[in-house]
């Protein structure tokens, strides 16, 4: 598991399709810069694997082991 | 008023309810499951092991709290027999259930393929939650797994298990994994990868046999080779489910028919997702299912609203080589290919050479999202 201690950036997993957001790797090829929080991805953004929007399916946070 | 009934507690069951939801807030939904009915992300059963997940952790959320959110009654545990269309009625075991209009999300089994030998009938198949349960029970104090099927949950099992640390035997009668999705260059990157991880592949020939042996199973390839192994999974393919639709009259071909607004050949009775054939389409895959689900609310919500298919990738989720297919139509064309150690990047041309698919294995997957926007759609 990535090591977010310093800059507190989180790992996020869709609880559909398993697909990871890392807020420290942002999706560049969306749209979306590296050290962008999951908060502050628009509502309408959609899951780029399974097309579940932001809004229906809360990310579920993946807790470093 | 009667309920909208939806059969199937799978993505394709809970994504139409949740949808529907939205729309009419109060209206009367049952849903009906043969199993427990909890929600789960069933593409990450083939990845569970190396996320560290336990089935248990995958049961996301239960029954009873999918009825609060979705405000629906759920019958967990209930097999549906008979669909009679002309009183829109179901017939399960004791009880009746009468509906206003009733969603088919059955989904699909897993195609048998069949085996002789004493312990064919210990391969087991991952098709829902139970059976990853039993699955990862098996593999328990366990290393020796053969996969029948390089398809796509064959590979990405073979992925998942070898990196734990399993020792993985892959065998498909294809010269290549992911036959059906990747031309040779990319299907041979696929392999490399794999193999690098430790994955052992028997291509081009079948398991003819599993036998009990001293120290677990034994499987006879037709190559004459023979494989020891503890646990051995088929992963061959799916096959909509269909029976009940067929006894109930239904248009059924290789899915249970459907027009573009997803409605069978029943009026008042329409279906979605692995069991369905949507205009000759059956697409088994996360992202067609939602756009179904997101049309199909609207309609029974009193808005008409014909699918649209965009072009939508099929993402293979193994990280020692990830993969991103966006398949072309059956149609005459060929694909350019370019690879380097990294990855191969596989585009298809139509016969007048306009994008009509495209194959990324690797690094190249970093092209999906540019890629993407030039597809042609599915379904428009």
């Amino acid at each position: 598991m990535i090591d977010n201690q310093e800059n507190d950036m989180k790992v996020w997993q869709c609880v559909v399709c398993g697909f990871v957001y890392d807020e420290a790797k942002g999706l560049p090829e969306d749209g979306i810069a590296a050290g962008t929080r999951w908060q502050d991805i628009p509502a309408d953004w959609a899951c780029p694997d399974c097309g579940v929007a932001k809004a229906d399916f809360e990310m579920a946070e993946v807790v470093a082991a | 008023m009667e309920p909208i009934v939806i059969l199937g507690s799978g993505l394709a069951g809970y994504t139409v309810a949740r949808e529907f939801r939205k729309l009419e807030p109060a209206a009367p939904l049952v849903i009906v499951s043969r199993d427990e009915a909890s929600f789960y992300s069933k593409p990450m059963l083939s990845n569970a092991l190396a996320a560290g997940k336990t089935p248990e952790q995958l049961a996301g959320t239960s029954a009873a709290q999918m009825a609060d959110q979705l405000r629906a009654t759920i019958l967990a545990g209930r097999e549906i027999e008979v669909l009679d269309t002309d009183r829109r009625t179901l017939h399960f075991g004791a009880g009746t259930l009468r509906y206003d209009r009733l969603v088919l999300a059955l989904g699909a089994d897993p195609i048998a393929v069949p085996l002789a030998g004493d312990a064919a009938a210990e391969v087991l198949r991952v098709n829902d939650l139970a059976d990853y349960a039993r699955f990862r029970a098996a593999l328990e104090g366990r290393t020796r797994v053969v996969i029948l099927g390089a398809g796509l949950i064959g590979c990405e099992f073979a992925n998942d298990l070898a990196a734990k640390g399993f020792q993985v035997r892959v065998v498909d009668p294809a010269p290549q994994p992911l036959g059906r999705l990747l031309p040779t260059p990319a299907g041979e990157h696929m392999r490399a990868a794999l193999a690098a991880i430790g994955v052992q592949w028997h291509l081009g020939t079948t398991v003819a046999a599993v036998n009990r042996a001293p120290s677990g199973l034994r499987c006879a390839l037709a190559d004459g080779t023979e494989l020891e192994a503890d646990v051995v999974l088929s992963a061959i393919g799916l096959r909509p489910r269909v029976a009940l639709a067929q006894r109930a009259g239904l248009e059924v071909a290789r899915g249970i028919v459907t027009d573009r607004l997803l409605q069978t050949s029943a009026s008042g009775v329409y279906a979605l997702g692995d069991c369905a054939e949507v205009e000759g389409h059956v697409l088994p895959y996360v992202l067609p299912l939602m756009q179904a689900a997101r049309a199909l609310a609207k309609t029974l919500a009193g808005q008409p609203t014909p699918v649209a298919y965009p072009a939508m990738p099929v993402v293979v989720k193994t990280p020692a080589s990830p993969a991103v297919v966006c398949p072309p139509a059956a149609i005459p064309g060929a694909w350019r290919l370019a690879q380097d150690p990294a990855g191969v990047e596989g585009l298809f041309e139509d016969a007048a050479g306009r994008l009509a698919g495209f194959a990324l294995v690797g690094a190249a997957c970093a092209k999906k999202h540019a890629l993407v926007k030039t597809m042609p759609a599915v379904l428009r």
